[in-house]
């Protein structure tokens, strides 16, 4: 087994991530994805537009981990396949390392396919059937050319395979002969095959069981800190985000309505919809849930394809007023590098 | 609206008792015992929790209750339902159809798969009203709209008049727990009624279920590996691993002091919301087990860090979880099946060399 590095250098990556232009392994920049909806039988013509990310910015520093939550509909996802050039965004910048992916094509994208990797949530339907564990974690080594010859590549799989906990000796297994959490780190192992600086981990554990979610989270934390990669951590469930990342942003709609350092966030949580959402969460211990402030929301997420004029949330917001029809509020730093879009508070 | 039913020699005081239910599937392998010797009961007006992973039998226990578990290739082979004093077991099929959906309502977790496509959601609502309450036209139609204007579905007249796919995923859960609470039950069981459901939906759903509770004295079986959901809402817990129960207790005795090595790895293992970033998870090691294949002894024996040589041979009965004296604490209800579950908690037990 390899040495573990746990908290090697958690004294950088506790607060605050990217301090400067260099020091930033992503920048994300006023990031749009629009998908066009069209209409007429023998003339189409685009009659609107989901909204599905609608400017949104933030930056990303090695080793670090910004997570993204937001409920179902917020965006989060489609934020995660525009970096990777999975979508092609409508409008913005995205830069990894400086350069800008929005501006390469897809055969210059190649040596980036494998320095960003992705990790979905479903480990049934993320890993072909039809190929044997060793097939999957080896496909990327042959694709990017990280592996010489057959023995080798053979040698490199069975390191990754182990790496993430597995017996090597189930190589030649197939997904449909391992359970929920194997998979997942099949699937771990195969971006890291790459040997990325940037994973984007949709989901990964939301499928997962309590006990196997807490392996699993473990395991990326363990690889972050040995092999200082910088994690896009994309899950509804706040616990989880907060446990794992550096920064979080909250997304509602298709906009950041807050981002703040994890701590920061969760202490001194300031947008309504940060609280409202906070405050759904319940804590696993009885006497503690009987003092907590329950703050419920009414209604539903609006639809992105006709979201609400000015604030996004302000529909379904407490504080709302008038004014809030109005102004679209901008994501603003509150100091210590606290943001939040709210003009109420 | 009860129907006369015949009343069971073994009578109970409460709501719903289950005593020593087991439930086993035939399979190609052989017979699985999904659920085997679960022994619970639920008062008016109560909320009891059922936790658990997937495959540990908290959904066939509910549907064993209903009588909904297919046969074959299925089968209850064991055990009471007491509900109102009657047990559900020896009731006619007949009988037992106008428990369902009447005085037991019952909500699924696919809200997808669970109505059906060519009836409208009023239509499917209304249906219940016909069968147990002899609601019939105009009078039914209020009544439904009354309820999915109740679950908080928006504008409910017309969502009456609605098929299943014209509403979003939190609309169509919404649709069913109305039919559920259509005709007023005595027991709800919400088969992780919420858990697909975003966490602001799902404040909204169990806030109003729980305002059932005290309002017309429903009691309320949520079933969840949400350890969370089952801390706010629930009054008594009952913790399940491959097939039995394995403690149970209120929830307060539970969460603050876990008996079980399976209880406590379980709350340890979750990322709480309150506690600070970068603690390192305390996972169970190894996988939920093969119900068709399960070990000698306690089941959770090859995941224990404290097992014993005992744990391997011999299966652990629910005992009542004394204090260090080894008195019972006053009004205590919380029940332990470990055996070493006292060593654990006074700091005897010597812990198992990793193989």
């Amino acid at each position: 087994m390899t040495t573990r590095l746990v908290g090697q250098d958690s004294s950088d990556r506790g607060g605050i991530g990217a301090d400067s232009e260099t020091n930033t392994t992503l920048s994300v920049n006023d990031l749009k994805v629009h998908f066009p909806i069209s209409s007429g039988f023998l003339i189409r013509r685009q009659t609107g537009a989901v909204k599905a990310v609608d400017g949104v910015s933030f930056d990303v520093a090695p080793g670090e981990t910004l997570g993204l939550v937001g409920e179902s509909g917020s965006g989060k996802t489609t934020t995660g396949r525009a970096i990777l050039q999975l979508q092609r965004p409508t409008s913005g910048s995205v830069q990894f390392r400086g350069v800008e992916l929005t501006a390469v094509s897809a055969k210059q994208m190649r040596p980036f396919r494998s320095e960003m990797q992705i990790i979905f949530q479903d480990p049934y339907g993320s890993l072909n059937p039809r190929m044997s564990a060793g097939q999957i974690v080896g496909e990327p080594l042959t694709v990017h050319g990280l592996a010489g010859d057959k023995n080798q590549r053979r040698d490199r799989v069975a390191e990754l395979l182990e790496r993430v906990g597995m017996n090597p000796a189930m190589i030649g297994r197939y997904p449909h002969e391992f359970s929920g959490g194997q998979r997942q780190r099949i699937g771990i192992a195969r971006a890291l095959a790459g040997e990325p600086s940037f994973i984007v981990c949709d989901e990964p554990v939301s499928a997962l069981d309590v006990s196997i979610q807490a392996q699993i989270l473990n395991l990326l934390t363990d690889l972050q800190a040995e092999f200082n990669i910088s994690y896009l951590f994309i899950a509804h469930d706040l616990s989880v985000v907060r446990h794992i990342s550096d920064r979080v942003a909250v997304m509602y709609l298709g906009k950041i309505m807050e981002l703040a350092s994890s701590e920061d966030l969760y202490e001194n949580p300031t947008h309504p919809y940060t609280r409202a959402l906070m405050s759904a969460v319940p804590i696993p211990d009885p006497i503690l849930e009987r003092r907590r402030e329950r703050i419920v929301l009414a209604g539903d997420i609006p639809s992105p394809i006709n979201p609400p004029s000015g604030c996004v949330f302000r529909t379904r917001c407490p504080i709302a007023t008038e004014e809030c029809a109005e102004v679209v509020p901008e994501l603003i730093d509150r100091g210590n590098r606290h943001q939040v879009a709210c003009i109420k508070v | 609206m009860t129907p006369d039913l015949p009343t069971a020699k073994a009578g109970s005081t409460h709501l719903l008792e289950v005593r020593n239910l087991a439930t086993r599937f035939a399979t190609s392998g052989g017979y699985v015992q999904a659920v085997d010797g679960v022994s619970f009961h639920i008062d008016e007006g109560e909320i009891l929790g059922l936790v658990g992973e997937s495959g540990c039998g908290k959904s066939v226990t509910s549907l064993s209750v209903m009588r909904l578990i297919p046969n074959p290739p299925g089968e209850i082979t064991d055990g009471e339902v007491l509900f109102e004093g009657t047990d559900l077991r020896q009731i006619s099929e007949q009988e037992m159809r106008r428990v369902r959906g009447g005085s037991i309502g019952m909500i699924f977790q696919e809200p997808m798969t669970s109505l059906n496509p060519v009836l409208t959601v009023g239509r499917q609502i209304t249906e219940a009203f016909e069968i147990h309450l002899d609601l019939k036209g105009r009078a039914a139609r209020d009544r439904a709209v009354e309820i999915l204007n109740r679950v908080g579905l928006p504008d409910p007249s017309k969502k009456f008049d609605d098929y299943p796919h014209q509403l979003s995923g939190g609309q169509r859960q919404r649709a069913m727990i109305a039919m559920a609470i259509s005709c007023n039950p005595r027991l709800l069981i919400a088969d992780e009624a919420t858990t697909a459901l975003d966490v602001t939906i799902q404040a909204q759903i169990l806030e109003l279920l729980q305002s059932l509770c005290d309002e017309f004295k429903m009691a309320l079986l949520i079933i969840t590996h949400n350890l969370g959901v089952v801390a706010r809402y629930a009054q008594r817990v009952a913790v399940m691993y491959a097939g039995k129960i394995i403690e149970s207790g209120t929830a307060d005795e539970i969460y603050a002091a876990p008996q079980h090595p399976y209880t406590t790895g379980l709350l340890s293992s979750v990322p709480r919301l309150d506690a600070s970033a970068r603690d390192r998870l305390e996972s169970i090691e190894g996988e939920i087990p093969d119900l068709a294949n399960l070990p000698a002894g306690c089941a959770f024996e090859p995941r224990c860090r404290w097992a014993v040589d005992r744990c391997g041979i011999e299966s652990p009965v629910q005992l009542p979880v004394r204090l260090s004296q080894g008195r019972l604490a006053e009004g205590t209800v919380h029940q332990v099946a470990c055996w070493e579950s006292e060593n654990i908690a006074a700091g005897t037990a010597l812990e198992k060399q990793p193989s």
